[in-house]
């Protein structure tokens, strides 16, 4: 009952960037908006904050209509990609801005702000400016800032977009410990889906501006109502109409029922991962992962023939929505 | 190569610098001199009740019409960066027609304005204002001659500076008034003092329109350039030139404010 979005649109102009989107966040959860740029993710976030404002439809924040509140009442802790550092403040006057809005007493403010800094491991970096910060410390202290106010809500927008892959990393597993510690209802855009996949606990994909599915990451991996959410979760092979993942091709020695024939293009060796990229008789490429142990046992090598046949593999209809599922079929069916 | 390219650098350096002297350096450097030359006379003249008084007004003028002009800027930089409204470009535009009008163009048409055979003029007159020939429409003149200063070096900074800061503020629960004060302004700090400076420069120096509009009247409505024109004409040329050497003094602190201003808004 925390945040529920009913039927919000909102329009640039021509683009439609949010169309007709529901949503419900749970209490104390972590949820993912993941989806491509353009998908309406990010905007559909702004409108949770108060930062823009939906042409239709309504936002309740804890059972409470939130869509004319502005967003400064909103008590909603919002983290931007590109950090939005308070250049001219110190790192404590950054984490303090809200509670000195709030005019709480200067002993307070301070105990708040070093409880904060060092949650967020930024202890005896208090007097620094942000220009003296690394990515991740001023992303840091921005999560810091925003969790001063003791927001009902957290929204993070593409928090970790700008931070290179190594810090990225470690900020995600971080942020999944701080949400165990903090248990603040929490949601973040996002275009990676492995990301999305690491930290949330529930993870709706957009696209176009619409909400393709909603649901815990091994249920959207799993079963992926659309074309669209099999395609953008996990990797994929489509050979017509069916969609197989990697690990789901079965790579034969010898012709068996339902494996088709196939020509090893080439072996990526990614330590314990084996990409095994083929060439079905008719010209259609797909590639299977298998484990280095599989690879071994097989004996397999490139420019060799090889049978391969989907142990699961997933139809879409005319309109993207799922049809078949997990049943075991053969790559000719398609 | 190298030599030739070594030679035409020193060569376009020093058409640089002889250019600089022949217009800019020279001709300061003999009103320096003149000024001194008599220095006695020229002190006088300029501690004159006229002399003082024409400086007294132009420093007030100043004082006035710059803070209000910054006040202008800043919103009107706001509004122009920060909203979207029909007629944005027309307002862009007319920002900078002081630019382009001549001063004693601005002079005559506030004249026609406000004098008593205007528009308000006789209005104004029978309600016991005098714009024309008095201080308010020095002011109005020196507003209007400044007024695209601040506005032009304050929109590159808000442009520059983004919105984001300004966003994340109200998320912790700044109001408007809040955000501006403690966020936006001390973001274009430098931007501010740079504009306040030129259009300071602008203000003391201002002759075309304050000449008409303010009527020269000697100990009321004469501002500094305006007594310095006076004392030339009537050939008390030491007051002129200790005039001019203090105008020039003031001009030069400022170059100096300016390339701080400058040098603080680039780190």
């Amino acid at each position: 009952m925390s945040i529920i979005v009913e039927n919000a649109s909102k329009r640039f102009g021509d683009f439609v960037a949010v169309d007709d989107v529901s949503l419900t966040v749970p209490d104390g959860s972590l949820t993912a908006l993941l989806g491509p740029s353009g998908s309406g993710k990010s905007t559909l976030l702004r409108i949770i904050a108060g930062l823009e404002s939906p042409d239709s439809g309504r936002i309740m924040i804890q059972g409470n209509d939130a869509t004319a509140v502005p967003a400064q009442k909103r008590d909603v802790g919002f983290v931007f990609q590109h950090y939005a550092a308070f250049k001219h403040m110190t790192v404590h006057n950054n984490v303090a801005f809200g509670l000195k809005i709030r005019k709480r007493d200067k002993a307070e403010i301070d105990q708040r702000v070093n409880e904060l800094l060092a949650l967020v491991h930024l202890d005896g970096l208090a007097q620094r400016y942000p220009s003296q910060l690394s990515g991740g410390q001023r992303q840091r202290m921005a999560l810091a800032r925003a969790l001063a106010v003791e927001p009902k809500v957290l929204l993070l927008d593409e928090p970790f977009g700008a931070l290179d892959a190594q810090v990225r990393k470690e900020l995600r597993a971080w942020l999944r410990r701080l949400h165990d510690e903090v248990h603040v209802t929490t949601i973040f855009v996002t275009h990676d889906q492995e990301e999305a996949m690491e930290v949330a606990e529930q993870i709706v994909v957009m696209n176009t501006g619409k909400v393709e599915q909603t649901g815990p990451p091994r249920e959207l991996y799993e079963h992926p109502k659309s074309e669209f959410v099999m395609s953008f979760v996990g990797s994929v092979n489509r050979l017509g109409s069916l969609f197989v993942r990697p690990h789901d091709v079965e790579i034969l020695q010898a012709p068996e029922p339902g494996a088709d024939e196939a020509m090893i293009e080439h072996m990526v060796h990614l330590g314990f991962e084996v990409r095994v990229e083929l060439v079905l008789a008719e010209g259609e490429n797909l590639w299977a992962q298998i484990t280095q142990a599989e690879a071994e046992q097989l004996e397999i090598e490139k420019g060799q023939i090889v049978y391969v046949r989907p142990s699961r593999a997933r139809v879409f209809d005319r309109d993207g929505n799922a049809s078949g599922d997990g049943r075991p079929t053969t790559l000719q069916a398609a | 190569m190298l030599g030739s390219s070594r030679k035409s650098r020193w060569g376009l350096r020093g058409f640089a610098l002889g250019y600089l002297a022949l217009l800019l350096l020279v001709p300061l450097g003999m009103i320096f001199f003149r000024a001194f030359e008599h220095v006695g006379p020229a002190l006088s003249a300029l501690t004159s009740p006229d002399g003082l008084h024409a400086f007294y007004l132009t420093v007030l003028v100043a004082a006035i019409a710059v803070p209000l002009n910054t006040i202008f800027g800043v919103g009107c930089a706001l509004l122009l960066v920060r909203t979207e409204f029909r007629g944005k470009a027309l307002i862009n535009a007319i920002i900078d027609l002081p630019f382009a009008i001549s001063p004693v163009v601005i002079g005559l048409s506030l004249l026609l304005v406000y004098s008593q055979t205007g528009w308000f003029g006789d209005w104004l007159n029978a309600n016991g204002f005098r714009v024309a020939f008095a201080l308010p429409g020095i002011v109005l003149a020196t507003i209007f001659v400044t007024l695209p200063f601040v506005v032009r070096e304050v929109v590159p900074v808000l442009h520059e500076i983004g919105d984001e800061q300004e966003q994340a503020a109200r998320t912790l629960g700044a109001n408007w008034w809040q955000t501006f004060w403690r966020i936006t302004l001390p973001a274009i700090r430098w931007g501010v003092s740079y504009g306040v400076v030129i259009a300071t420069a602008r203000a003391l120096g201002e002759f075309g329109a304050v000449a008409v509009i303010s009527g020269r009247i000697v100990g009321q409505t004469q501002t500094a350039t305006i007594w310095i024109q006076q004392e030339f004409q009537n050939f008390d040329q030491a007051g002129a030139y200790m005039g001019a050497v203090v105008l020039a003094l003031i001009a030069v602190s400022i170059l100096i404010a300016m390339n701080l201003f400058k040098r603080k808004e680039a780190t």
